[in-house]
């Protein structure tokens, strides 16, 4: 387990790594320590993450997962880290993001490393299921795609038997017919998108990856994806069971998302953790803004795409986390 | 012997009525059909599945929000298909066709990305190590690798330019 005197250095290091500015996510981990009452993310990185090759290590994937999780309960051993998270769900689903192709998609290796601690935290495999909106993405994005009730299952909503709901649910601006992976297999569902820019919603990460649990997210595109964002999550099946984010930022996009475009990629080798998924998506629409302003980029909102759903999500009417950096503590390990 | 003339000019005047017809198919075929290259037509390049096709409506379902800055300009069908480059180097090829061709040029000038190398694909054309974006009348194209080798920049300008000479 990183120590409070750990923290601190990584805050400091990050505050170094990223820059000096009083504002933007060096201003933000300055303050971090304050408070640990305060929502946490968990921000960790490990440079040395693909050990010298193109894809990110295994080991160290999972060496990197430890340092996060143990940074965000305090506990020493991932077993006890992962019970806490879980507490009494039984049926855990990992929703994925695999809209990015091979290139930018949740990456296997990460996912397999949640299956690997979870299970070790008492969730029986069969009753795991790493999902996404369909199961050739899933295939063609390098995951082995499985049905067998005795195994970790990996499939799309489109797999035969699931599908989404008749009757439709709805708050505010969104109504939608949710997955039946969703409100049918999961007691909890642990959130693993991916950090990127987005054309309409200007970032895509926590929140924005809920698009992939309902069966038209094209229908909640209009005014930057605002408020249709926040009403989504807002929905009682998705606000109660999505309750743990395990963010991918080893590969990332600033620009051109949220499909692949390599010239827009780059490689932070970094998680992005938390239970607070407004505070997890406000650090990520930070963190693309330093990108943008590093590569001489216009801000998101002088491209018009400013991520607005953020701030509404914190609303009084949706409450569904912090969109304050003074109000929840940025750790860096 | 005037009876063989006869059968050959028969045979002749069959043939002609035989072009006639399938030559216009087969044109369409080349300007209309499947843009993308099957396997073996441009050197270590293997198409690894069926082209998918996509019209404006149903183009959120390949890349959701992705899909609304394309609609927006007006496209008007999308395919796609994924290759192989010498059994290892994976790309997708994605073919945007347009009302016309100020709108393709427009979201070709809109997204792509400084640094790129000019080259001679279709009306406008950039070339990174990872990607080949070009435009040609109504069509923007754009092939992306899922990781970047010594060769990949070639390999990509090669198989952009073999989608090209069928549009």
């Amino acid at each position: 387990m990183a120590n409070r005197r750990e923290v601190l250095k990584g805050v400091a290091m990050g505050a170094m790594l990223l820059g000096t500015e009083e504002n933007g996510l060096a201003g933000m981990m300055k303050s971090a320590a304050e408070s640990s009452a305060k929502p946490r993310v968990i921000l960790a990185t490990d440079k040395n993450v693909r050990g010298g090759g193109v894809q990110p290590d295994e080991k160290r994937v999972l060496d990197l997962l430890d340092k996060a999780i143990a940074t965000y309960t305090g506990h020493n051993r991932p077993v006890e880290s992962w019970k806490q998270i879980l507490g009494s769900a039984k049926r855990v689903t990992l929703k994925v993001n695999m809209l990015g192709g091979k290139g930018l998609c949740t990456h296997p290796i990460l996912a397999l490393a949640v299956c690997e601690r979870i299970q070790q935290a008492g969730i029986q495999a069969g009753d795991i299921i790493i999902w996404d909106r369909n199961t050739h993405e899933l295939e063609r994005n390098g995951y082995t795609v499985s049905m067998d009730k005795n195994k970790i299952r990996c499939f799309g909503n489109d797999a035969p038997g699931y599908g989404f709901e008749e009757s439709s649910v709805s708050f505010g601006k969104a109504t939608v017919h949710l997955a039946k992976i969703l409100t049918r297999e999961s007691d909890m569902v642990i959130n693993m998108p991916i950090l990127k820019d987005h054309g309409g919603a200007g970032i895509t990460f926590a929140m924005k990856n809920m698009y992939g649990v309902v069966q038209k997210p094209n229908e909640l595109h209009g005014g930057n994806c605002s408020p249709y964002v926040a009403d989504l999550n807002r929905i009682p099946e998705v606000r109660e069971k999505v309750r743990f984010t395990v963010g991918d930022a080893l590969t990332a996009c600033y620009n051109g998302g949220p499909g692949f475009k390599p010239e827009f990629v780059w490689e932070p080798n970094s998680l992005l953790v938390g239970a607070d998924r407004v505070a997890l998506d406000y650090t990520a629409w930070q963190w693309i803004e330093q990108k943008r302003a590093e590569m001489k980029m216009p801000t998101l909102a002088a491209a018009n795409r400013s991520p607005k759903y953020i701030a509404v999500a914190a609303d009084a009417e949706h409450q569904l986390g912090v969109a304050d950096p003074r109000h929840f503590s940025l750790l860096q390990v | 012997m005037k009876h063989a003339n006869r059968n050959r000019l028969l045979f002749m005047g069959c043939l002609l009525v035989a072009l006639l017809v399938l030559l216009p198919v087969t044109g369409c075929k080349k300007s209309k059909g499947d843009p993308m290259p099957p396997s073996g037509t441009v050197t270590g390049w293997d198409k690894s599945g069926d082209t998918k096709k996509y019209a404006a409506a149903d183009l959120w379902q390949y890349m959701d929000g992705g899909a609304d800055q394309y609609v927006q300009a007006g496209v008007v069908t999308t395919a796609t298909a994924d290759y192989k480059y010498q059994g290892q180097l994976e790309a997708t090829v994605e073919v945007h066709t347009f009302n016309d061709a100020t709108a393709a040029r427009k979201l070709f000038d809109g997204t792509t990305a400084a640094g790129g190398k000019s080259v001679a694909l279709g009306d406008v054309g950039l070339s990174y190590v990872q990607s080949a974006v070009f435009c040609k009348g109504k069509s923007l194209v754009r092939i992306v690798a899922y990781e970047a080798s010594p060769t990949s920049q070639d390999a990509l300008v090669a198989l952009a330019k073999g989608v090209e000479s069928r549009l």
